[in-house]
């Protein structure tokens, strides 16, 4: 067992750091929403979800066949994180508009908002098992759908008897940069400032001149974004779609949120990350069955002993 | 949240709001109803579940499948679950995405106990509600110091690891599942075998019994601590009442129904594999519970009712009912965040501020239990 975890520690590291960056970008979208409405917003995975479908309908249409290289790919890669990036961030405005606004305008409790965004978050997957993606791509909608391979899988470089591949090095990459784009987007813009403002005292914020509703709009935007850029990520890395890839990667996501301190950008990369390499260890010996079952100890485990999650909580107080 | 501007509300909103009346309006004629009147009502539900297997009322009811079977299964499971759920959601206030979880325990208990180890059906299904009961400690013990969203999040997570682990556990038949579950024996010269129709009124005592227990706790010093809580948790803290270990017993007995519920519908099914105990079926009977109005049995069992029935009755639309389902709840909570037939104090809750200690509730309260309420 001990040899096992010795002999695998370093490839699963490798394969908990690209799956980590994913989860961090998805969990972006939790912590801010949370951050400045205190609501889980469960429909988020639904986000992420159209972001990889958004991507998978780019490369169909540009008709990828051939693994690209060079600036190619990096231009192409940018066209799909804009595209997947639009497309969520405008999904996701549509959500708050439909799913939340009502409900914050009756001043209803925050437990409906929760069951809203169920209800929401199921509308989605069956709307795209039912719909998007038999009549769009054309496939049976509740089965995988493949994704064209765009990203060459060969060996970048190694790391002791980890081999590094071209695909992870991009993902992990894409993601630090957008994330560095929006910690900075939300800590020195007049946009990030409402932002914090409103995490911070939405009634103080409002009596200053900031109008929540933006504010609200423009976090489930940027929230939506990176999800999309998430979608993008996954669909490239995995290279299977399925309308319900959400559910469980979104709940890891919040648990990565969770993890990182909810309201807590930076919070977000490392609990995402964290989650990342600690549920690819625990796969070491437990099996990659229990992968999910790992994750869900872990959330049990950090609200329990550090409920703030290890950066502790809060949009305001991390200065991002 | 005050700091939003309210705005007019519109056509739709206004009529839906006037549609809502006539529950209210059966609501407060309820509330207003003498004893005798209120058993008259009893005793017509009553009468009307025992009736309900008739032909006359399947031809209907359901013209495309077995009436009897669907008052069984879903309507009857349904039933029962959101009776349990009702206990943890509508009177301790907690929200639980993982119920599926104990009546997935309930349901393997009974089928691996009677398949593997031919354990009887009475002393297993009384094996299988200690063991929801035990699995509700288990997954309240650590969490119930979260509250709201998280507690919502880490439920959600535990019926994940009950499903999953079921999928992964050979010993249980993994997601191949357990066949062949036995049936229960005969029960006063009655034949459990592939008829649903005993199975019906096997649930239909189990649903009475769980109507019983849940109306007496609501009206017990236990239903009051749950109030309390559900309102204010600090106040109640403060005010003496144990609030752990009370959030506890509302999960283990939320969790003993779920496991009962479980058992009664593993028994019929002969097979029951992990895809049995979705997320979605968490989902489905918590919305029952707040379609209905949580927190009032007479509306929960009226919202699990139409949320187990409505998908049967217009089987044209199988394939959209998660999708329809899904809109409905964004509905719902948009337009009557309360539910269909809320509990009055719920609903003054629900409309904010007041904690719920409108006049109205007092007199009502007082009517209740006035005794116990004053020898305290």
């Amino acid at each position: 067992m001990f040899d096992d975890f010795v002999q695998q520690f370093l490839p699963s590291t490798v394969g908990g750091l690209a799956i980590g960056a994913i989860y961090a970008l998805v969990a972006l979208g939790y912590t801010m929403v949370y951050g400045v409405l205190r609501l889980i917003n469960f429909a988020h995975s639904e986000i992420f979800m159209i972001g990889s479908f958004a991507a998978l309908f780019v490369i169909l249409s540009v008709g990828v066949t051939a693994p690209l290289t060079g600036v190619a790919l990096l231009g192409f890669l940018l066209l799909l994180m804009v595209v997947a990036a639009a497309v969520s961030g405008g999904a996701a405005v549509l959500l708050e508009v439909v799913a939340y606004r009502p409900l914050r305008r009756r001043g209803a409790p925050r437990l409906a908002a929760l069951i809203s965004a169920i209800g929401a978050s199921l509308f989605l997957q069956e709307l795209f098992a039912l719909f998007v993606i038999p009549d769009v791509f054309d496939r049976p909608g509740r089965i995988d759908t493949a994704v064209p391979r765009i990203v060459d899988r060969d060996v970048l470089f190694s790391i002791g008897n980890a081999d590094v591949r071209t695909d992870q090095v991009i993902v992990v990459i894409a993601a630090v940069v957008v994330m560095i784009l929006l910690d900075q987007t939300v800590a020195r813009t007049r946009i990030g400032r409402g932002i914090r403002a409103a995490a911070q005292d939405p009634e103080a914020a409002v009596l200053m001149g900031v109008n929540i509703d933006t504010v609200v709009r423009l976090t489930f935007l940027l929230g939506g974004a990176m999800a999309g850029v998430a979608g993008v990520l996954y669909a490239m890395e995995f290279e299977n779609l399925r309308f319900n890839i959400g559910f469980i990667l979104g709940i890891k996501a919040f648990t990565a949120a969770v993890l990182g301190g909810i309201g807590n950008i930076r919070g977000a990369l490392i609990g995402g990350v964290g989650l990342g390499l600690v549920e690819n260890w625990g796969a070491i010996f437990f099996g990659s069955q229990w992968k999910d079952v790992i994750a869900f100890v872990i959330l049990v485990v950090v609200l329990l002993f550090r409920p703030t999650g290890i950066l502790g909580e809060s949009l305001q107080k991390a200065r991002a | 949240m005050s700091h939003y501007a309210k705005t007019e509300p519109g056509v739709l909103t206004r009529s839906l709001t006037a549609a809502g009346r006539v529950p209210d309006g059966v609501r407060d004629w309820w509330a207003g109803a003498s004893r005798w009147q209120r058993w008259g009502i009893y005793g017509l539900a009553l009468l009307l579940a025992i009736i309900a297997p008739h032909p006359i009322i399947a031809s209907f009811m359901s013209p495309f499948t077995d009436w009897t079977s669907l008052l069984f299964n879903p309507i009857g499971t349904f039933v029962l679950l959101a009776i349990g759920l009702n206990i943890v959601v509508g009177q301790a206030g907690l929200l639980d995405l993982g119920f599926v979880a104990f009546y997935a325990i309930g349901a393997y208990t009974l089928a691996y106990l009677g398949t593997a180890h031919g354990f009887p059906f009475w002393p297993t299904l009384i094996m299988a509600i200690f063991l929801a009961a035990v699995s509700g400690v288990i997954l309240g013990s650590p969490t119930l110091r979260l509250r709201g969203d998280y507690l919502a999040i880490v439920t959600l997570g535990f019926g994940e690891i009950v499903r999953i682990t079921a999928v992964n556990t050979d010993e249980i038949g993994g997601s191949r599942g357990i066949t062949p579950i036995p049936h229960p024996p005969n029960l006063f010269g009655v034949e459990f075998l592939l008829d649903p129709l005993p199975y019906y009124y096997l649930i239909l005592a189990m649903i009475i019994l769980a109507i019983v227990f849940s109306l007496r706790l609501e009206r017990s010093r236990v239903g009051r601590a749950w109030t309390a809580i559900r309102e204010d948790e600090d106040a109640a803290e403060l005010m003496g009442v144990p609030t752990f270990r009370f959030k506890l017993l509302a999960f283990a007995i939320g969790a003993m129904v779920g496991g009962l519920a479980g058992s009664v519908f593993a028994s019929k099914v002969i097979f029951i594999a992990p895809t049995n105990f979705p997320f979605i079926l968490s989902a489905t009977i918590l919305a029952a519970v707040l379609l209905g109005g949580a927190g009032n049995l007479p509306g929960v069992i009226l919202g699990a009712f139409l949320v187990a029935w409505l998908p049967e009755r217009f089987r044209g639309f199988a394939d959209y009912r998660i999708l329809v389902f899904g809109a409905a709840l964004v509905l719902t909570m948009a337009l009557r965040p309360q539910g269909l037939l809320p509990s009055r104090q719920r609903s003054a809750e629900l409309k904010g501020g007041t904690g719920g200690g409108t006049k109205t509730t007092v007199r009502r309260r007082d009517r209740d239990d006035d005794t116990v309420e004053v020898s305290r």
